[in-house]
């Protein structure tokens, strides 16, 4: 089996030449070595999976009368603060006015939870999706490109729908020291 | 007399064998997209949002360590743009040098070098140590990244009336100072739409 196989020592002597049944089988061993050396080349220079993105579209900084602008009303505004070694710190509100911000962790036990308690407080009272919780990012230039991605991921993991980065001020850049 | 053992056939029907291969193969073959080298691959972070990546009419640029690498997708555009450029810069590339450019996954030296960098053997094009500097972008007087994007935005308009997509890939280290830099002088250009590309995460998290 799986041979190829001329077959020529049945040519017996005088006997009457007849047209051999040949045996058709080909060795294919090498041609499945050939194949999967092949499909491991392949397998391995071919990124199978597209990296994947985030789209952030950032406002424009085009200057817009001040009746143009987007109002934040205060009381359903959060700041969150990124700084240095994975810090993170939030506040409602005006920074003024507003307590002290509070340390937080990044992740599911921490500004997750924050975001998901202050989103449920406004929707009791009947204020959703464009009319709900704004979200206000400022990250220190120390924080890292990593921490920025996560608290865009926990946007869209909480589904805010109103969220901007805004340029940290002097203050709030003291306070993440 | 030890009773022999009877010699059994050790030859196998390979035809299904090779049948599944060769199907594998060509699966292979038609679904693959060669991952091209890059100059400096940089280490993403990663996240649960999944929007691909268009794969046409996007320049990406990758930030590591305040470099940044400047990658363009499409052979043809990669050539338009650099004879943009080459007029901002005075400089003139032959035919062969956009040729070799346009081999080029991405790259990181000023506009004034890459005339020397062509002039190499292509092995050599990609070489890490030949991107030593990145793209000049923290001088306004010559923020080169500026200007690549600027063209690359005229030309993907001009030619095909498409607009221009940009991706930026930081590394997980990187600190937002720069990024931010890097957001603001696309910004001034009125470019405010960007695709962050990120890993995937796991599920639990």
């Amino acid at each position: 089996m799986a041979e190829l196989n001329t077959g020529s020592n049945e040519g017996g002597k005088g006997k009457k030449v007849r047209s051999k049944k040949q045996n058709t089988g080909v060795d294919l061993t090498a041609m499945v070595d050939l194949a999967f050396l092949l499909i491991t080349f392949f397998m391995l220079t071919t990124s199978l999976a597209k990296p994947q993105s985030m789209k952030l579209t950032m406002p424009d900084k085009q200057d817009v009368p001040d009746e143009m602008r987007q109002q934040a009303p205060e009381s359903r505004t959060m700041t969150v603060l990124l700084g240095k070694d994975n810090m993170i710190k939030y506040y409602m509100g005006l920074l003024e006015e507003s307590e002290e911000p509070t340390n937080t962790t990044y992740g599911k036990d921490g500004i997750r939870q924050i975001i998901l308690q202050k989103k449920a407080e406004l929707e009791a009272q009947g204020k959703v999706d464009n009319e709900g919780l704004i979200v206000l990012i400022k990250a220190t230039d120390d924080a890292t490109y990593t921490n920025m991605i996560d608290i865009l991921d926990e946007m869209a993991i909480t589904d805010v729908k109103v969220y901007a980065i805004n340029d940290i001020t002097e203050q709030e850049t003291e306070i993440m020291q | 007399m030890a009773k022999k053992m009877k010699k059994s056939s050790t030859r196998i029907d390979m035809t299904a064998m090779c049948d599944v291969s060769f199907l594998l193969l060509t699966f292979f073959v038609l679904t693959s997209t060669a991952k091209v080298p890059e100059v400096h691959p940089v280490d993403l972070p990663d996240s649960t949002k999944e929007t691909k990546i268009p794969s046409d009419d996007i320049v990406t640029i990758s930030v590591d360590n305040e470099k940044i690498y400047f990658g363009i997708a499409g052979r043809q555009d990669k050539k338009d743009i650099l004879t943009r450029m080459g007029e901002e810069y005075n400089i003139s590339f032959t035919e062969e040098e956009l040729n070799k450019f346009a081999g080029m996954e991405n790259f990181g030296l000023d506009i004034r070098n890459l005339k020397q960098l062509l002039a190499k053997p292509s092995s050599e094009l990609m070489n890490p140590e030949n991107h030593p500097t990145g793209i000049p972008f923290k001088d306004s007087l010559n923020n080169q990244l500026s200007s690549w994007v600027k063209n690359a935005r005229e030309s993907s308009w001009q030619r095909k009336e498409s607009i221009l997509k940009v991706a930026i890939k930081g590394d997980k280290e990187e600190s937002f100072g720069t990024i931010k830099e890097v957001i603001d002088i696309l910004q001034k250009q009125r470019q405010n739409q960007f695709y962050l590309v990120t890993g995937l995460r796991d599920d639990d998290f």
